[in-house]
């Protein structure tokens, strides 16, 4: 979770945990805290958004993106963060909208979307968006047209989802980065337009 | 080899599992359809306990209209063949 957890009862199971790995010799404090280190010195949502962004300005990215999502992302230089699991990257349109869920837990694309923020990993989110996800996108200040379908996708196997969402109406002369500046975090799960 | 195909509908098995299980409950005796088969994955029920045993896992679609009763919005999730039984 975001923030401070220490004293939480997690952070005790966690800890007994990584003290018995170590002790049968499969791992090391240092080792674990470089592993940490790796994810989250590189794991940021700007890494999705430029993603979004280079799909937005090449067709013929896009469609490999859609394709194969763990090649595209490597194409940009993020195909260590991908490993591990099949990343499925699911396409916003006019009729379509895409959001994510992990209702087991709270899966989640780390590398390409950041540290997951703390809503995505409580029970209200995870338990109600499957089940009146209109009614969430609006809390989030997110008001869909009546005619758009929801399509929600519960990353509950080896999945991890990320949404590509629609372009701005006025994307003529925007470069790029200018299009990467437009795209949040909760655009990437689906809990904002882009 | 794949026992479902895209277009099939399938019933999501209704037991309630003794152990761990990626099959939501939410899911379980509800009827949805294949969109596709996804990958061949370890069936996760069998590899906590150590056995590994790969076996089809299939994208499947349901409406919230059969998940709840009400709604117009689907839900898309991932099930392995276990999971699954056919619809009669």
């Amino acid at each position: 979770m975001s923030g401070g957890h220490a004293e939480l009862p997690v952070a005790a199971r966690v800890r007994a945990f990584e003290e018995r790995v170590i002790a049968a010799g499969l791992t090391s404090d240092a080792e674990l805290e470089e592993i940490l280190a790796g994810v989250y010195a590189s794991a940021s949502p700007v890494n999705g958004a430029r993603m979004v962004a280079r799909a937005w300005t090449d067709r013929a990215y896009r469609d490999r993106l859609l394709a194969d999502g763990n090649a595209a992302a490597a194409e940009l230089g993020f195909a260590a963060g991908t490993r591990g699991y099949l990343l499925k990257v699911v396409e916003n349109t006019a009729g379509v909208h895409n959001v994510i869920v992990c209702t087991l837990c709270s899966c989640y694309p780390t590398s390409l979307l950041g540290p997951s923020p703390t809503w995505y990993k409580s029970f209200a989110y995870r338990s109600r968006v499957v089940r009146e996800p209109r009614a969430v996108l609006g809390e989030f200040g997110f008001e869909l047209p009546e005619d758009t379908h929801i399509r929600v996708w519960d990353a509950n196997s080896e999945t991890r989802y990320l949404v590509l969402p629609l372009p701005p109406g006025s994307a003529d002369g925007l470069d790029e980065d200018a299009l990467a500046s437009l795209v949040s975090r909760n655009g990437l799960i689906g809990t904002a337009v882009r | 080899m794949a026992r479902f195909a895209a277009g099939d509908r399938v019933r999501a098995r209704s037991a309630d599992h003794d152990g761990h299980t990626r099959l939501p409950r939410y899911v379980r005796g509800h009827v949805g359809e294949v969109v596709e088969v996804r990958a061949t994955w370890s069936l996760p029920d069998d590899a906590v306990r150590g056995i590994s045993r790969a076996e089809p896992v299939y994208t499947v679609r349901f409406g919230a209209a059969e998940l709840w009763g009400s709604g117009q919005h689907s839900v898309v999730l991932d099930l392995w063949e276990s999971y699954l039984e056919e619809t009669l």
